[in-house]
């Protein structure tokens, strides 16, 4: 039997980092010869701070399992903090804005671990109304903080204004990139298998010797993290926060993207929170009351999918090139004439 | 005497609160679905009610309207989203839930307009307020917390102690079991889902009525609130939930004749969270034990 040709690991990181790189180039290049126009861009740039908050949703719904219901929370702590910090910073400029989204980060993952202990001791739908509550209180607090301290802190309900908008292509691309492999290469090691595993049986999960409260909280703070860093993003896109941005609304609107793309594919929350953030703006190109409706039809899609395809459109398959590169070669190698797998698929 | 006028208020509240959060409480109770389109069917009564009403309909029969309305709107989401999904994992049950309370906010969105309309109170609870010993009671209050009280007393006793009601307990009680035992679970469930929503019906006549305007998004905040009421009362208790809308009701009066009125979503939201984290079944519910 000949051995089935597997590509060596050190390659396959090469090969993706070309990709990546090369992806990259091809947007630097759209946008400097002026082929996507600055509106383009701008959708461009949303794409990419959803895709943050999707996939990092992603994380505690897809692959932990659960379903918290205040992603948007995690997206307003990043991009508060990112805020403040970027306004009151005695440094101005990129090496500012790149500190801001680490801090954003930070401070989402620390409310992530305060959010995380109370709410992972619960299950289910216990979780999904604690996560939600406390997704309401973090948006209550910003609203009214203000007069509680005396002084100009979050802006209220007016908002945070004058946030310098340093949101650029490359940025975004960047930390879209370095969330992916963060959460992919987590999800690969042994963290992510245990975090699998109490996905399919938390009991057996446990009795397996796997510290499950441990995992859950770890899976739960990276998804604050990078919607920490969405929400950092945002912060700088719109130049301005207003809380009721970040209410139950949004929150609903990223599990969309997740429920929608496939619990547990990182391809299919990236297409769907493209998709999603796309089609508005397509549709309100065609006709304005055809984008009015783009809410039903959200939900109409949400309930057909649920009752059809639970698992959603691309259940938890996961694009992989190398994987696709090793299966056309090793369907060249067929060619030589040893197993009879070809035929079958033919 | 400022005090007791306020528990009153809290009393109004928190009836409405308990008419809404017993829907929550029965729909758990019976296939554990956390139904959030409840408080949409609360929203949709509303706007039927003021539709009805502006359209020259007497007021009595507006109201049973915007009722039948509710019972419809609810049995027909639980035949279309709900039945097809019964033995698919819980999660999908939420997330279609969540699509329905979503699909109805922006339909009525989009109907109705955005914009919050008033609401034809006066012509549904007539009459001035009353004074007792120097407090101001008012004719809406009254009327509220008698409906509700009444309506509560009637559900008591459709569930203990009708055919109807021990088929719904039964099936609440373990499904399989009772399905064996003869009983037709699909059709209770649908009798459920139709009580559910003519309380919710009752509650939205009532609510439109102390705050006297319908909007599209009005029926989220209160559907939130009931359930935490429910939450709190230990979910899929019908005693608890009445009593878990009396605390939040009696709760949120107090927080704002605090002077905190700001916060108190926040407050709420608080009760909830502390409730889920030292007694998750809450104060009435059965405890969950967890079979391998």
């Amino acid at each position: 039997m000949r051995q089935r040709v597997q590509i060596p690991m050190p390659v396959r990181y090469l090969i993706n980092g070309v990709l990546i790189v090369l992806l990259f180039l091809l947007g630097q290049v759209l946008i400097s010869t002026g082929v996507l126009s600055s509106y383009y861009q701008k959708i461009l740039l949303q794409v990419g701070v959803y895709i943050i908050a999707a996939v990092s949703l992603n994380v505690a719904t897809g692959y932990l399992g659960q379903l918290p219901l205040g992603h948007a929370g995690f997206m307003a702590v990043g991009g508060y903090t990112a805020g403040i910090f970027m306004k009151n910073f005695p440094i101005k400029g990129m090496p500012a804005f790149v500190l801001a989204i680490l801090l954003a980060g930070i401070v989402a993952g620390i409310f992530g671990i305060i959010i995380g202990i109370p709410a992972l001791r619960l299950k289910g739908d216990y979780l999904a109304i604690i996560t939600l509550g406390f997704g309401e209180i973090i948006r209550v607090i910003l609203l009214n903080i203000d007069t509680v301290l005396g002084f100009k802190f979050t802006g209220g309900a007016a908002g945070l204004m004058g946030i310098p908008k340093y949101t650029s292509f490359p940025i975004v691309f960047i930390c879209v990139a370095v969330t992916c492999l963060a959460i992919h290469t987590m999800m690969k090691s042994r963290h992510g298998r245990a975090i699998l595993s109490i996905r399919e049986n938390e009991i057996a999960a446990e009795s397996c010797g796997i510290n499950t409260f441990y995992y859950k909280t770890m899976a739960f703070v990276a998804s604050a993290f990078f919607a920490g860093v969405a929400g950092a993003l945002f912060a700088s896109y719109l130049g301005l926060l207003v809380p009721s941005d970040f209410g139950f609304m949004k929150s609903i609107e990223i599990l969309v993207m997740v429920v929608l793309g496939g619990m547990g594919s990182m391809l299919g929350s990236v297409l769907a929170a493209a998709v999603l953030t796309i089609v508005p703006f397509a549709l309100q190109s065609i006709s304005q009351t055809v984008a009015d409706y783009r809410m039903v039809i959200y939900s109409v899609l949400l309930i057909i999918v649920m009752i059809f395809k639970p698992s959603g459109l691309l259940g938890t398959y996961d694009f992989s090139f190398t994987r696709i590169l090793e299966k056309l070669i090793n369907r060249v190698g067929i060619h030589d004439g040893v197993a009879k797998k070809g035929e079958k698929s033919r | 005497m400022l005090f007791l006028s306020q528990i009153i208020n809290g009393l109004q509240l928190g009836s409405i609160y308990a008419l809404v959060a017993l829907g929550y409480s029965m729909v758990y109770g019976i296939i554990m679905l956390l139904n959030f389109a409840h408080g949409d069917i609360i929203m949709v009564g509303g706007y039927v009610a003021m539709l009805t009403i502006a359209a020259g309909v007497h007021p009595i029969l507006a109201v049973i309207l915007a009722i039948l309305a509710c019972v419809v709107l609810g049995v027909m989401i639980d035949k279309v989203a709900y039945a097809p999904l019964r033995s698919s994992p819980r999660i999908s049950l939420l997330i279609t839930a969540i699509g329905v309370s979503f699909l109805l906010e922006n339909l009525a969105q989009n109907i109705w307009g955005a914009n919050a309309r008033p609401f034809p109170n006066s012509s549904i609870i007539k009459g001035s307020a009353i004074n007792i010993g120097g407090v101001h009671i008012g004719n809406t209050a009254i009327v509220t917390i008698a409906v509700s009280l009444l309506s509560m007393v009637v559900l008591t006793f459709l569930v203990q102690k009708t055919k109807r009601g021990k088929a719904m307990r039964a099936v609440s009680e373990d499904m399989g079991t009772a399905q064996l035992m003869g009983i037709n679970v699909n059709n209770t469930i649908t009798f459920t889902f139709a009580v559910g929503s003519a309380l919710a019906g009752i509650g939205s006549i009532l609510y439109c009525c102390t705050y006297p305007q319908v909007s599209p998004t009005m029926g989220s905040m209160l559907g939130l609130k009931a359930f935490v009421a429910a939450v709190l009362g230990g979910i899929g208790s019908i005693p608890g939930a009445m009593v878990g809308g009396f605390a939040i009701g009696m709760a949120e009066v107090l927080v704002r004749a605090a002077g905190l009125s700001d916060w108190t979503d926040g407050a709420v939201f608080a009760i909830l969270i502390v409730v889920l984290l030292f007694r998750p079944t809450g104060l009435m519910g059965r405890p969950m034990t967890e079979k391998v």
